[in-house]
């Protein structure tokens, strides 16, 4: 417990780099799935394309990406830029085929009652569509923001500081207690962005009187 | 920085440290750890596919495991189970366990939701033919259960191969040696040369296993298998 207190600016400075490589990512990932998802609906030929692009995406180890990518984007190699470059692309390919699905199942009766009342295209999308996709797009999102918490901590294996430094500190020093404190952070984390997004999905559906979160 | 030259460097190519070799262990590590995860994760799955019992429980423990970031699970269960294991098994055995411990959820869940979601009017029709439970179970509800069960194992194979070359920081031998040991030299061609091969590695076992699946799913099955399988009942971290 020592450890602790006389450690605490470190682990507060090390938690909010945490916090800015786990949400960046998550947000940027979503901003770029919403439009690439809509097109993946509306063209049953990009869906495929999309889907399967991001299943190949999705396959390369973390740590891997992290290292490759400095050759493509020509930055540094320890720069943190890539670990968010990295999560970033992991969540649009979550996502992407979860806003399209999400998209789809769209009822139709619902799409057909705003083509009546005049809506346009976009109104539809953005007013009746996306908000009815809500539900469906948010559980996508819960999988991916919980991930990304966790992928961060391998970028400690390059050096980029953060809650997974606790972790090589506690193995070279064989000591538990960094250990122990960057896990339960970690959990803690992902716990409270997790109840985030279900908070957020229950104000952004109001007229969902019983929300299904699990 | 000459990455090109490192992958073609036949220094690299050859000896008990050459990239050959690593990738001999990592699939070594691979294929044992996911023969234990299979020999776990399959009879549980059946029995709770089939039973409805335990379903809650399993899908909790798997969100639960997800949380927990795989590195920090990684070096806690080395610093726990290391003093107890002697000898050049001290990095295998800790390793092993973890990454058994990551394989089993997808492929338990992939297991039992096949199970569950086997169309009822096939096993209907299975019994009504005579079909006794035991042969409903093996020739109607698991070939019904193939797709989605050889989905868990995708990416309990893929969770694998990532975690095992994570696994190097901790002195475990396979291709994320070149990853650690370049950093630790800044050899940055080495690093990358690494990360290119193990990509490579995950792409070639992730097209192999969508083959596997044209292989050996009926059919019959096939049209269904795409939509049905969702995409988060078994996304997880790599």
């Amino acid at each position: 417990m020592n450890w602790i207190s006389s450690n605490i600016d470190r682990i507060v400075a090390l938690t909010a780099s945490h916090i800015w490589l786990t949400l960046a990512p998550t947000v940027l990932g979503l901003l770029l799935a919403l439009p690439l998802g809509w097109w993946a609906h509306r063209s049953g030929r990009g869906y495929a394309a999309i889907v399967g692009a991001a299943g190949l995406l999705y396959t390369i180890p973390s740590l891997a990406l992290f290292i490759i990518l400095p050759v493509i984007l020509g930055t540094k190699i320890l720069d943190p830029v890539n670990i968010i470059v990295a999560l970033t692309l992991y969540t649009l390919a979550l996502l992407v085929r979860v806003v399209a699905d999400g998209l789809s199942s769209v009822p139709h009766d619902t799409v057909a009652a705003a083509e009546a009342m005049g809506y346009r295209n976009w109104q539809r999308l953005l007013l009746v569509e996306l908000p009815v996709a809500v539900p469906v797009i948010a559980a996508g999102l819960r999988v991916a923001v919980v991930s990304n918490v966790s992928i961060v901590t391998m970028a400690a294996l390059l050096g980029i500081p953060q809650l997974g430094s606790l972790f090589t500190q506690g193995f070279q020093l064989r000591l538990y207690v960094p250990l122990v404190t960057g896990v339960v952070l970690c959990v803690v984390l992902a716990v409270v962005f997790d109840g985030l997004i279900i908070w957020l999905n229950k104000l952004l559906t109001p007229w969902r009187q019983r929300t299904v979160t699990s | 920085m000459n990455i090109f030259g490192w992958l073609t460097d036949p220094i690299n190519w050859s000896g008990s440290g050459g990239i050959p070799a690593q990738i001999g262990y990592h699939l070594l590590y691979c294929f044992l750890a996911l023969a234990i995860a299979l020999a776990i994760g399959v009879p549980l799955g059946i029995l709770i596919g089939y039973t409805g019992k335990g379903e809650t429980v399993v899908a909790g423990m798997a969100n639960a495991l997800r949380a927990l970031p795989t590195l920090g699970l990684l070096v806690m269960l080395f610093l726990i189970i290391s003093p107890v294991v002697a000898g050049k098994l001290v990095y295998v055995v800790p390793t092993i366990i973890v990454l058994v411990l990551l394989a089993v959820p997808p492929i338990l869940s992939g297991t039992y939701a096949g199970i569950q979601n086997a169309d009822p009017d096939a096993v209907g029709a299975a019994q009504g033919m005579g079909f006794t439970k035991r042969q409903t179970l093996l020739r109607v509800q698991l070939p019904c259960a193939l797709p989605l069960m050889i989905s868990g194992v995708r990416s309990s194979t893929l969770q694998i191969v990532s975690t095992a070359t994570v696994a190097a920081y901790l002195g475990l031998q396979g291709l994320g040696r070149f990853i650690i040991d370049g950093r630790a030299q800044a050899n940055f061609a080495e690093m990358i040369g690494g990360s290119i091969v193990v990509a490579i590695l995950a792409l070639i076992l992730e097209l192999s296993f969508g083959a596997l699946g044209r292989i050996i799913v009926s059919p019959g099955l096939r049209r269904v298998s795409g939509k049905s399988s969702s995409p988060l009942a078994t996304a997880g971290a790599t």
